[in-house]
């Protein structure tokens, strides 16, 4: 997949408080591409996502979203970007609806053009029999699908999606993943995908890049990390077997 | 702009909404109802056959009925309702989630806390204005008497003062909520702030006072160490938000008052003719009285929000 960098950051740090969270990590993802962004936790993933938005500022280095600063452009930023937080929370008295208009509002949205849009996202997500029905009583399932559709509402060029099959049944996390494919295949969105999940990761992704204690140790295609760490060929592999690898390493 | 009337529309209509305004409304409503109807029930026996003073109808509010005026009413419990609409405004969406999500959306970051705090103010506009609505019509039916044109005047001016007295403590509950990430800390943190500075102060001043400025009760003081003795209390006494509302709204609501002394010396030639001349102060002239107090009330209620809104820009949105 040649494509033109969506996204590009050289040297991006966040210290908090002494602690180096993000250290100096650079890289690029391809516009169209499904990038797997792996790591155990606090690795400093959803710090590198944050700074990405434009919602905590770097301590060095720059990064470049859709051709526009985060930091000084963080506002046109979100309008490109959507952003799925890890343990994404809802307003628990309203229906899926009511939250989507929110979410509207916030964009901007008119109304009139908002009820349409509401419908088609809800239709895409598998969330239209839930009118009426207050997001409180949603399964984790069912948030989450809520949480791409807020997503996908304001028609965004990149998804950032943080963890969003933490928790998940195997069937919910299938259909996440499935969905999170077809956007990228249907809409050609560009989607950033932060998971634990490998075996699914690796299903759906065309580049990974793991990251461990706030440096990044490997990007590439799997096909070229399982070459580069395994010294073997072809698919025969798994990305759990080349994961393992470099996480002993470090 | 975009964003903060997107988030004032949402937090409005959470606000007449939830549960808790309903229960705060009712209660206030119902002891305002009370205490005007002790006031007018009050107000009529008392002047029946009398020639009638001039602002009976201000008299509805600052008439202590069985307990308390509706007056000292706001002035005491006001600052409930500040507290209520806020003390969860920003510790509660981050908890439950959301506040990154609405962060993550087109909109600049202080439109979330602007929207909260303008649908907070408004909310409390609505519920003042319809209180002294609704004691007023009350009174039309219990007393008879049609307001004057001076009286509307000095109404709206008591609840412009109510609305930032009450709108100081809900960026007081606001402040805390960005400070405590636990909502529960938050709601106490502002309960004691609450009490100390409505309560504690008051008594507080009294005593540094009489530290002070020793004034010997049984014998006759000099006036010198009773006037500075007043001056330390009145002085300390002002930090007390509630001290200074009171003071602000004083001559406005109760124009027979003149002056927002607590103590005046008179000699006793002075007294006699300040009973024999029992006029009100003009509106304008009470409105210089409490300018001062007025200006304060205002500016520690910027304050506040100033300091909530510098407080939350830079704080980390994560943790």
């Amino acid at each position: 997949m040649e494509g033109q960098s969506i996204i590009e950051m050289k040297d991006l740090s966040k210290v908090y408080n002494h602690h180096k969270a993000v250290d100096q990590v650079s890289f690029h993802i391809e516009e169209g591409e499904v990038f797997g962004f792996l790591g155990p936790n606090g690795a400093g993933k959803t710090t590198t996502l944050l700074m990405l938005m434009g919602l905590t500022r770097p301590t060095g280095g720059w990064a470049r979203v859709c051709g526009l600063d985060p930091v000084r452009q963080a506002k046109e930023v979100k309008t490109q970007v959507g952003y799925l937080p890890e343990n994404v929370g809802f307003y628990g008295d309203l229906d899926a609806v009511q939250c989507l208009e929110y979410i509207a509002d916030l964009n901007g949205l008119a109304r009139s053009e908002a009820s349409d849009k509401i419908r088609d996202v809800l239709e895409v997500v598998g969330l239209k029999e839930t009118v009426g029905k207050k997001v409180g009583t949603f399964s984790r399932g069912m948030r989450q699908r809520l949480g791409v559709a807020e997503v996908l509402l304001k028609d965004p060029k990149v998804m950032f999606l943080d963890e969003p099959t933490l928790g998940l049944d195997p069937d919910g996390a299938i259909r996440l993943m499935n969905l999170i494919q077809s956007l990228n295949q249907e809409r050609k969105m560009t989607v950033l995908l932060s998971s634990h999940n490998l075996y699914q990761v690796q299903k759906i992704s065309h580049r990974v890049g793991i990251m461990i204690g706030g440096k990044m140790v490997a990007e590439g295609s799997i096909k070229s990390l399982g070459k580069e760490k395994l010294g073997v060929e072809g698919e025969a592999y798994s990305l759990e077997e080349i994961y393992m690898k470099y996480f002993q390493e470090v | 702009m975009q964003g903060l009337f997107a988030v004032y529309r949402k937090e409005l209509s959470d606000h007449f909404t939830s549960n808790r305004f309903v229960i705060l409304f009712a209660l206030i409503a119902m002891v305002s109802f009370i205490t005007s109807y002790m006031a007018g029930i009050n107000l009529r026996e008392n002047l029946e056959g009398v020639a009638k003073p001039k602002f009976v109808f201000l008299m509805l509010f600052n008439t202590p009925g069985a307990l308390f005026s509706m007056v000292q009413f706001v002035a005491f419990f006001g600052p409930l309702i500040g507290l209520v609409l806020g003390f969860d405004a920003i510790n509660r969406e981050r908890a439950d989630g959301t506040l990154i999500k609405v962060v993550s959306q087109p909109i600049y970051r202080d439109a979330v806390i602007n929207g909260k705090f303008l649908a907070g103010a408004t909310t409390i506009s609505i519920m003042v204005v319809s209180i002294v609505l609704v004691i007023g019509g009350f009174g039309l039916s219990l007393l008879g008497v049609v307001p004057g044109i001076e009286e509307v005047w000095r109404l709206v001016f008591y609840v412009v003062v109510s609305v930032f007295y009450i709108s100081f403590w809900l960026g007081v509950a606001i402040l805390f909520s960005i400070f405590f990430r636990s909502i529960a800390t938050s709601a106490l943190a502002a309960v004691a702030l609450w009490i100390f500075l409505s309560f504690f102060v008051s008594l507080g001043a009294s005593v540094l006072a009489d530290t002070a400025v020793p004034v010997d009760r049984q014998e006759k003081a000099n006036p010198e160490t009773v006037m500075k003795n007043v001056r330390i209390k009145e002085g300390v006494s002002l930090f007390s938000p509630m001290v200074l509302y009171t003071k602000a709204s004083a001559t406005i609501i109760d124009p027979m008052r003149k002056t927002t002394r607590s103590l005046v010396l008179l000699g006793p030639m002075e007294q006699l003719s300040a009973a024999r001349f029992q006029n009100p102060l003009s509106l304008g002239q009470s409105l210089v009285v409490v300018y001062p107090y007025v200006v304060a009330l205002v500016a520690v209620t910027l304050l506040c929000f100033a300091i909530s809104y510098t407080v939350f820009m830079v704080q980390e949105i994560r943790t």
